[in-house]
């Protein structure tokens, strides 16, 4: 295997400009390690190799004049929720078969913009609804890492499963995910990578499909807090075309990463200590407290009390959301259609077959908890927790910068785990992520450590509204305090 | 909360979704899991607390109520599963 797909973002960035390798030799390098692994991955959808080597040639000729952009010649991922013009975008399902978008997403036209190099459309949960990228149409997508008691294999978690797979093996430098209740932080904690979920509004929804729209938010999925910094800073913009977009300033990340701790608060929320979870869970947190004390942090017990409502209201708000931005696919427009003997069996035959099992599962909550009679008693009262989740946010941001917390309740499980008998089991997956996505607050997951089983575990930091720079600053003196972990072993 | 057989078969219809009668007991238990999940929130006092109805406090900017774009109906059929130049064609509605 090739040392350019070992780099990061900023050593391929210098070595481009350097002139030590070319923008086609880093794509080629590229290309040949997504063939390598492609078939016992599966972290693409599509794989777009002729595209990327003809946008190589042309950052080849921009960097030879001296004008490369921000990320010219660095081959990155999209997953397959980004509406990508000329190349077919189906959200991990069915229901979009053979849809390709007239149009490019504010986000990919960024990164495209800025010389960045598009490889292919990555595997994801169906419409990004999962936890272990088990619920794609175009199959399960596999994480790099294996258990080293059993050799079993394991998911990539989800819904960014083929972002954070990709990432992690080195078939791309960086890759964009999406954050509903904790899609890019919980594969990035499973994979190894680095999962930043900016604040809500942060990026432009804009040509991403829609799940949830109070809660999506993209961010990018990385091997290090510093190429997340260089890709967030490229992805994230105001856009007129998305009204939840906000137009404040993008600040240079970079700038930030080396600021330190020194004598920064950080809170440490005792309701994240949740029966069950795993002793090497709670001794990684308290490994995390002790990197950030001996760096100069001021360590403050916080409470929010709502923390365990977030996920019960997050299982009303989702699917309500979802059952009215899925109700889109009917089989008129675009993507799948099933004949009927009228207009009504051709919708119902067609989103039947089109939708997988959970997708369908989080249609029917949603429509139920919307149905007449039962608003208030769902929706309303969970919009009203949603409240009382960001006050207690908003309080604790008053004694402190930033929080601390476990990404995830422990390390990745193997296909089929979990879920099976109880979609509710998978759900808890999210427990410690999802309260970011309630409140709209930004939070990046960095890799600090390994399981008993051998595969990585991550800690969250989650902060206050567009204080992405913080975050960053953060999470880079959690890097450097935990190391890099190893690439996984290459067994594909 | 037990969702019936009514109940799944209802929010099918509702949701326009074809529900095989094989998948109506796995849904019936399934969605009886979910709703029980969340039923949790039952305990919460939100008597005075305003519903959230954004992620963050902004304003939503308005724009001049203008034209701005259109114009490339081919693009909008492009990707219809049945068309005729440029309308989307479905089974007869009116008779």
């Amino acid at each position: 295997m090739s040392e350019l797909t070992d780099m990061t973002i900023a050593g391929a960035r210098k070595g481009l400009t350097d002139k030590e390798f070319s923008a086609k030799e880093l794509c080629e390098a590229h290309i040949t390690a997504i063939e390598a692994a492609d078939e016992a991955l599966n972290a693409f959808i599509v794989t777009t190799p002729e595209l990327a080597l003809a946008l190589a040639d042309v950052s080849d000729q921009k960097l030879q004049k001296g004008i490369g952009g921000e990320l010219e010649g660095i081959p990155l991922g999209i997953k397959d929720l980004f509406c990508t013009k000329g190349t077919q975008t189906t959200a991990g399902s069915h229901i979009l078969d053979k849809f390709t978008p007239a149009y490019e997403s504010t986000i990919s036209k960024n990164l495209l913009d800025a010389g960045g190099l598009m490889m292919g459309k990555l595997n994801l949960d169906e419409f990004a609804m999962g936890s272990s990228n088990e619920t794609s149409y175009y199959g399960n997508c596999l994480n790099p890492w294996k258990r080293d008691t059993d050799g079993a294999n394991l998911v990539p978690g989800g819904s960014s499963g083929g972002s954070a797979s990709s990432v992690s093996a080195g078939l791309v430098m960086g890759a964009t995910a999406t954050d509903t209740g904790g899609s890019i932080r919980q594969p990035a904690a499973f994979t190894g990578t680095v999962g930043m979920k900016p604040t809500y509004g942060r990026c432009s929804r804009w040509g991403v499909v829609a799940f949830a729209s109070s809660l999506d938010q993209a961010g990018p999925i990385t091997r290090t807090v510093e190429d997340a910094a260089i890709m967030l800073k490229v992805m994230a913009s105001y856009d007129p075309k998305d009204t939840t977009s906000v137009d404040i300033k993008v600040p240079d990340y970079e700038k930030s990463l080396a600021g330190g701790v020194k004598g920064l608060k950080v809170g440490i929320p005792k309701e994240y200590r949740v029966d069950g979870m795993p002793e090497e869970i709670e001794q990684l947190w308290q490994q995390g407290i002790e990197w950030l004390k001996a760096e100069g942090a001021e360590i403050i017990d916080v409470s929010l009390p709502h923390t365990k409502y977030a996920l019960p209201a997050y299982y009303i708000v989702a699917p309500a959301e979802a059952s009215s931005n899925l109700a889109r696919y009917d089989g008129v427009r675009y993507g799948l259609r099933v004949p009927g003997d009228d207009i009504l069996s051709m919708y119902e035959n067609t989103r039947a077959e089109g939708f997988g099992d959970e997708v369908k599962r989080r249609i029917m909550i949603g429509t139920y908890v919307l149905s007449a009679g039962y608003y208030d008693a769902y929706y309303l009262k969970a919009q009203k927790v949603r409240t009382l989740i960001k006050r207690d946010f908003e309080e604790a941001f008053e004694k402190v910068d930033v929080l601390l917390t476990p990404t995830t309740p422990g390390p990745a499980f193997a296909p089929g785990e979990k879920g099976g008998d109880d979609p509710v089991e998978m759900y808890l997956n999210d427990i410690f992520t999802v309260t970011a996505n309630m409140a709209g607050l930004p939070g990046i997951s960095v890799p600090a450590g390994l399981s008993s089983e051998g595969t990585p575990l991550g800690l969250q930091l989650i902060g206050k509204p567009f204080d992405e720079a913080g975050l960053f600053q953060v999470a880079q003196t959690l890097e450097n305090a935990a190391g890099l972990l190893p690439a996984p072993d290459r067994w594909w | 909360m037990k969702v019936d057989e009514a109940l799944v078969r209802r929010i099918a219809h509702l949701a326009r979704i074809k529900v095989e009668d094989a998948d109506v007991e796995h849904l019936k238990g399934e969605l009886t899991s979910i709703l029980g999940f969340v039923d949790l929130l039952s305990e919460v006092d939100t008597d005075d607390v305003e519903p959230m109805t954004s992620a963050v406090d902004r304003c939503m900017q308005p724009r001049p109520d203008v034209v701005n774009d259109g114009g490339y109906a081919d693009d909008i059929v492009g990707n219809a599963p049945v068309k005729d130049d440029h309308y989307f064609m479905v089974p007869k509605v009116v008779e």
